[in-house]
């Protein structure tokens, strides 16, 4: 039982930093870069991308055993292109400004590789259990990317955070930032700095064990 | 006959798909390591995408009248299942074509280029022979966006750079420094 729960734990947990889909995969970079020029737009398109993939996750998952194998692909997109379209029609009735600000790329989520990557990879293979807590840490470590660049691009150009300004008047603003250069400089330069975290931390684990066998 | 010249131009340069409008990233960053292969994979793609246009046009002036709603789903199965029977008439047709084309032809499907195509043509409801025009202007664009990034990584080979940013994340800065470069056509049409 406990190594059960710790699976699933890992499962969970994995999507958040270890094999987090956009910095360590690289996937799902297009809505990535092109709606994150103010947090909230980012924080909604998160939010439909989590819904589509822990919907599609789920509803993949079970009916694994009734997909043909040589039209699953098909299968898969028509399932997620489903839930796109029920995520469409949600944010314009719910939030019209941001869908109108989202524009074609809530369509696209589509064609989002992550999600297809995630059913292709995990949801058609495993228990609709596992899938479900697999999609929500790959969704969640896609939310969290998303915001980080969203929030960076937003205080950098137009120095705001959700449209309450930060720094007063005298603040210009980094326009460059909230346009298209800034998306493809602020994700690289995330990616940079997320690469020195994971060597710097692997760097500590590995003194860690050099220490303990030297004093052991 | 303006109006078509400023669709193309717009779409290959100053809207470029790829350097500002984001889409086909994943081809863009994970494919670009050769200069050949890249701009055969830009050509593939202008195919798909005037087959596209077309496809997608029939589909808005008589069928989508009747069942909005179903736009999206029928987009996506109509483009995957256009690609797979352009796949099979080039190999039956032309193989030295399809050996040329490669495994770039099945893959163009799931980027994300095309499906923004057909909608973008769709919201700006554009007709049959703009749809053509802009499918046209954005493939070039592409594969032009392709061929300098892929000749700058081929040129940054030889250099000497830092473990910790080779890979994605200098692939990224200078796509970023390349849409740079792109923004200076924003001014080459003075409407929007």
């Amino acid at each position: 039982m406990a190594t059960k729960t710790s699976q699933e734990y890992e499962e969970l947990i994995k999507g958040i930093w270890r094999e987090n889909p956009v910095f360590v995969q690289v996937l799902g970079m297009c809505p990535m870069l092109a709606v994150t020029n103010s947090a909230i737009n980012a924080l909604a398109m998160g939010m439909a991308t989590f819904f589509v993939l822990v919907g599609s996750s789920i509803l993949v998952s079970s009916f694994k055993s009734l997909i043909p194998k040589q039209v699953r692909i098909s299968c898969f997109i028509i399932i997620i292109a489903t839930f796109v379209t029920v995520a469409d029609y949600t944010l314009l009735a719910l939030v019209p400004t941001v869908h109108k600000a989202l524009g074609a790329f809530i369509p696209l989520i589509v064609v989002n590789c992550m999600i297809l990557g995630r059913q292709e990879a995990f949801a058609s293979k495993n228990t609709v259990r596992l899938a479900a807590l697999d999609a929500v840490g790959m969704a969640g470590g896609f939310v969290v990317a998303l915001f980080t660049l969203g929030a960076v691009r937003e205080v950098l150009g137009s120095g705001s955070l959700f449209g309450i300004s930060l720094f007063g008047d005298s603040y210009s603003p980094w326009v460059i930032m909230i346009l298209p250069p800034g998306g493809f400089l602020t994700l690289g330069l995330l990616l940079l700095l997320f690469n020195w975290i994971s060597l710097k931390r692997e760097q500590f684990l590995d003194a860690v064990t050099a220490a303990e066998r030297s004093g052991i | 006959m303006q109006d078509l010249f400023w669709i193309f131009i717009s779409a290959l340069l100053i809207n470029n798909f790829v350097l500002s409008y984001f889409l086909g990233l994943c081809p863009f960053l994970g494919v670009s390591g050769s200069l050949d292969t890249s701009f055969r994979l830009g050509m593939a793609t202008t195919f798909v995408m005037l087959v596209t246009a077309l496809c997608s046009w029939f589909l808005n002036t008589y069928i989508l009248i009747y069942a909005p709603y179903l736009r999206l789903i029928s987009f996506i199965v109509v483009i995957a299942s256009t690609v797979q029977f352009i796949e099979m008439l080039v190999r039956k047709l032309s193989p030295a074509l399809f050996r040329a084309l490669g495994i770039f032809l099945p893959l163009i499907t799931t980027n994300c280029a095309i499906l923004g195509l057909a909608i973008f043509a769709t919201n700006r409801s554009y007709g049959l022979v703009e749809g053509l025009v802009f499918a046209l202007g954005s493939g070039l664009g592409f594969t032009l966006a392709m061929v300098l990034l892929a000749g700058l990584r081929e040129e940054s080979e030889l250099s000497d750079i830092p473990a910790l940013i080779e890979g994605t994340a200098m692939n990224l800065i200078i796509a970023g420094i390349l849409s740079m470069a792109f923004m200076g056509f924003s001014g080459l049409f003075s409407a929007a």
